[in-house]
């Protein structure tokens, strides 16, 4: 219904000839434009209620009790649903060593969140399908479990800066929300996402479709192709001082595979930029010492290079 | 009263932090508000998630922006 709906107003009302580069790069324009859209939507908004029901404060209730493995693959999974915004990092970091939650299963968990949303699941799901969508979360948050469990069996526990062990952490009540108000702040906090990210998605359509009408491409290929060996590495180390959420790097991840480049290559560098970056790093200075800052951006720098080979032999 | 917002300085922390300015002012009472920039002092009310907002001790609201009306509403 959509197709047919964009395919009307292009071709009837615009006035163009089906066919013609111009034409078919409006025409999937306003189709993946709509598609995406209402997905967003739709998502986020129930992203944002069963969110509600996984406030960091229960996450953290439920990872204390747990051990490594099992732990880290918990956590990686409330990564995904916890609201996780990077200036918590350093309250959440203290409140989840403080209570007993293993550093790795810590690490497992402040790895996933930023790296795997419900924002990037729609956009990788709207633009490059179901198979590519799930691939991202599943590596994604296979990154997150080996890179924490990696962390935890190194024990690094003595770097992390020692104030942190003598953190007395309080033990509020936050007040719950009822099922009314839940609904309210989904529908809020969908407008409010949307309003933020808006421009990120249709500069990433507005590529894609730009690329789907006029570039024959291949420029990339020539030195980020799969012929390559060193393309996954460049592009990691490319992408994890950047800063960005997922929706910001989807005009970026549009271009890069409209111009040829391999899905592994382009996945990692979308992971690296979204799991790790500078201001990250300093904000992460204020609990880590650097040692464990190197460590931990080393190791998870590392499994995202390891994905990005994986997806390239076996796609 | 005291209002307290705490968070270690980002923007979100800000805008709660104008938000509650903007309530208390709309409010019309004598109500001070002040940043709790402090990591130990945040952690002491057990916050995991900032932009946080205190009033007289006990954590309203933790983890996001209420709008200006519902913080009104908590200002007796």
């Amino acid at each position: 219904m959509l197709k047919k709906f964009a395919a009307y107003v292009v071709f009837n009302l615009f006035d163009l000839e089906p066919g013609t580069h111009l034409g078919e790069a409006i025409n999937f324009f306003i189709y993946d434009t709509m598609k995406v859209f209402i997905l967003l939507i739709v998502i986020i908004f129930f992203v944002a209620i069963i969110r509600s029901y996984f406030p960091p404060e229960r996450t953290r209730r439920i990872l204390s009790r747990k051990r490594q493995y099992l732990g880290n693959g918990l956590a990686g999974l409330l990564g995904i649903v916890t609201p996780f915004c990077s200036c918590s990092a350093v309250p959440l970091f203290i409140g989840f060593v403080e209570s007993g939650v293993p550093l790795g299963v810590t690490f497992s968990f402040l790895i996933s969140s930023p790296m795997i949303n419900e924002v990037a699941l729609v956009l990788l799901l709207g633009l490059f399908g179901l198979k590519i969508a799930l691939l991202y979360v599943g590596t994604g948050l296979l990154v997150s479990i080996i890179a924490g469990i990696a962390i935890g069996k190194l024990r690094m526990e003595k770097y992390v800066q020692d104030y942190i062990y003598q953190m007395k952490v309080g033990s509020a009540e936050i007040p719950q929300q009822k099922f009314r108000e839940k609904i309210v702040y989904a529908r809020d906090y969908t407008k409010d996402l949307l309003k933020r990210i808006w421009p990120y998605v249709l500069i990433g359509i507005g590529v894609g479709g730009f690329i789907h009408g006029y570039v024959p491409s291949d420029f990339l290929v020539k030195y980020a192709g799969p012929d390559n060996p060193f393309a996954v590495p460049v592009a990691v180390l490319i992408g994890v001082p950047l800063y960005s959420n997922a929706a910001g790097t989807i005009p970026i991840v549009q271009a890069l595979m409209g111009k040829g480049m391999p899905i592994g290559t382009v996945l990692a560098f979308m992971m690296a930029v979204t799991a790790l970056s500078f201001p990250e790093a300093v904000i992460l200075k204020n609990v880590l010492k650097m040692r464990l800052l190197l460590i931990f951006f080393g190791i998870v720098a590392a499994a995202i290079v390891a994905v990005g080979y994986l997806f390239n032999a076996i796609l | 009263m005291k209002i307290e917002i705490l968070g270690m300085g980002c923007a979100n922390c800000n805008k709660l932090y104008e938000n509650a300015l903007e309530a208390v002012k709309l409010s019309g009472k004598e109500v001070e508000v002040a940043k709790v920039e402090d990591i130990k002092k945040i952690m002491g009310y057990g916050v995991l998630s900032t932009p946080a907002l205190v009033i007289d001790g006990v954590v309203k609201v933790a983890g996001k922006i209420p709008k200006v009306e519902e913080i009104k509403g908590w200002i007796k």
